[in-house]
């Protein structure tokens, strides 16, 4: 299952149609202790560099974009009792949302693992 | 993902005394009041809300530096004082510290600070982001017989939380024991062999200490304080939520040349003999205000469900807009969202049902006494 990351610090898994979208642990790392998460009501079109949700931490609002356009599938709801996951478990239990894959081209300028951590490393 | 908060000029930033010590103890370090500061730690007890509550159960400790100290003496110096800021110097007895308000002509807030009677002078201190302002509009208006010199040489320290008095205390010595000191009252000691003067106030609504030190012990007495098991480092974060939970205005958000300190709810800072005598920048609004009330007043405000409403966030009643929010965020204390805002007066009464206005969704909000968390001052046994 490939994972591609963007340079909004945002991660993409890529199941067949259907993709799981979230925020890197670097991004996490930046925003400090999250306590919301505003996450797109499923049936919601985004697309690709549009707002998808928001993470509130402590300190400040800051949006999250969709890496892909498509359709929303399904919000993490856990995230509703337990926003402190994306802190936690940013990479996995704090995944944000499920989309359908519209355009598979659209994977082409996301950064793989390894580049992504160059990016970050160049930050 | 992007950080919705737009970032500073790029005037060259300064660097503070603490700046290398803050980086050794793993601070992140952002752009506030023209230099580089510690927004928060990394490490076991990093983070924001760690600091947060670190600080109100044990104590943290907070590099102030950025604020301004101001030293003024002179012939006449009181009367001089007195022509500019609203307060009572024949009150403030030696020894004492008292909050006030620099306000322009028209009663505008140009900042708000700390005087503090010492031999011979009055001691101010005064927001970092507005410390030349101040300077700039002190000097064009106190007579040439007054001297105002800017302690850049010294560094700010702010020992907070209810066990800062027993770090503290174990380094200090003086004329009399630090623990006789009460709220809002200073004294000088020593440190390590560092002259200290040391004042049991601070803006995160526990007890604690404000301390005074030459630039250049800084270090060594930052290192001392945080070798104590009670104290850890506190960043910017923190120091907002906190000062925040307290009900304490931020200058530059709660506090402008826009607002008057009626509205603000700052009237014990127009101290009594001068809301009659007047006689002090801004007193014919004031004293106006003082009689027939103002229009907006500032109010706390609880929020229903999680998300918080922030700065500049418009806060409604039914359909019309009746205010704006002007310090929001999370209370980690309450777990909960809590804000302050200026609203119409006819909905600034405690338990007004109103709403916040984020992201198009209108959050429910009560307005609220402040301090949100109460306060734990130390006025004596």
């Amino acid at each position: 299952m490939p994972r591609y990351f963007t340079d909004e610090h945002e991660w993409i898994d890529v199941e067949g149609d259907s993709a799981t979208v979230g925020i890197t642990d670097y991004a996490q790392e930046q925003l400090g202790d999250i306590v919301f998460v505003e996450l797109p009501d499923v049936g919601a079109m985004l697309d690709k560099g549009g707002d998808a949700a928001v993470v509130e931490s402590v300190k400040a609002a800051s949006d999250v974009y969709s890496p892909i356009t498509g359709e929303v599938t399904e919000a993490n709801g856990s995230l509703e009792d337990e926003p402190a996951l994306v802190n936690s478990s940013p990479e996995e239990d704090g995944w944000f949302f499920r989309m359908t894959v519209g355009d598979k081209a659209e994977f082409e300028g996301l950064m793989d693992d390894k580049a992504y951590k160059a990016f970050v490393d160049n930050l | 993902m992007s950080d919705n908060e737009t970032p500073d000029d790029d005037i060259p930033l300064g660097k503070l005394p603490l700046d290398q010590w803050h980086r050794a103890n793993g601070a992140r370090m952002v752009p506030f009041a023209g230099y580089e500061m510690p927004i928060q730690y990394a490490g076991e007890h990093g983070g924001i809300v760690a600091e947060h509550t670190w600080t109100r159960e044990n104590a943290g400790l907070f590099d102030v530096s950025h604020m301004g100290q101001l030293l003024l003496s002179g012939e006449g110096l009181d009367a001089a004082v007195e022509a500019i800021l609203p307060i009572d110097l024949s009150t403030l007895k030696l020894g004492r510290q008292r909050y006030s308000l620099l306000l322009d002509e028209d009663g505008g807030v140009l900042d708000d600070l700390m005087v503090s009677r010492w031999p011979g002078h009055l001691h101010f201190v005064v927001n970092g982001a507005v410390k030349y302002d101040d300077i700039g509009y002190l000097r064009e208006h106190l007579p040439d017989e007054i001297t105002l010199h800017h302690m850049d040489d010294h560094a700010l320290l702010a020992l907070q939380g209810p066990k800062a008095v027993d770090a503290l205390a174990r380094h200090t010595t003086g004329e009399y024991a630090l623990t006789d000191l009460t709220f809002m009252h200073f004294g000088r000691f020593e440190i390590a062999g560092h002259n200290a003067t040391i004042a049991r106030a601070g803006y995160t609504g526990e007890d604690g200490f404000e301390i005074s030190i030459a630039a250049d012990a800084a270090t060594e007495i930052a290192d001392l304080l945080c070798a104590e098991p009670e104290v850890n480092p506190i960043g910017l974060g923190a120091r907002d939520s906190l000062r925040l939970e307290a009900g304490l205005p931020l200058y530059g958000h709660d506090l402008s040349s826009e607002i008057s300190p009626i509205e603000a709810g700052l009237i014990f800072g127009i101290n009594k003999r001068r809301r009659t005598e007047g006689g002090f920048m801004g007193a014919t609004r004031i004293c106006r205000e003082i009689a027939e009330g103002t229009a907006r007043k500032c109010v706390g405000l609880t929020l229903g469900g999680r998300m918080p409403a922030r700065e500049g966030a418009d806060v409604y009643a039914g359909d019309s807009r009746v205010g704006t929010v002007t310090s929001g965020g999370f209370s980690p204390t309450l777990g909960a969202p809590i804000a302050m805002a200026y609203v119409d007066s006819e909905h600034a009464a405690n338990g007004t049902a109103l709403e916040c206005e984020v992201r198009k969704k209108r959050l429910p909000a009560t307005v609220s006494p402040m301090p949100f968390v109460p306060h734990n001052y130390f006025r004596g046994n």
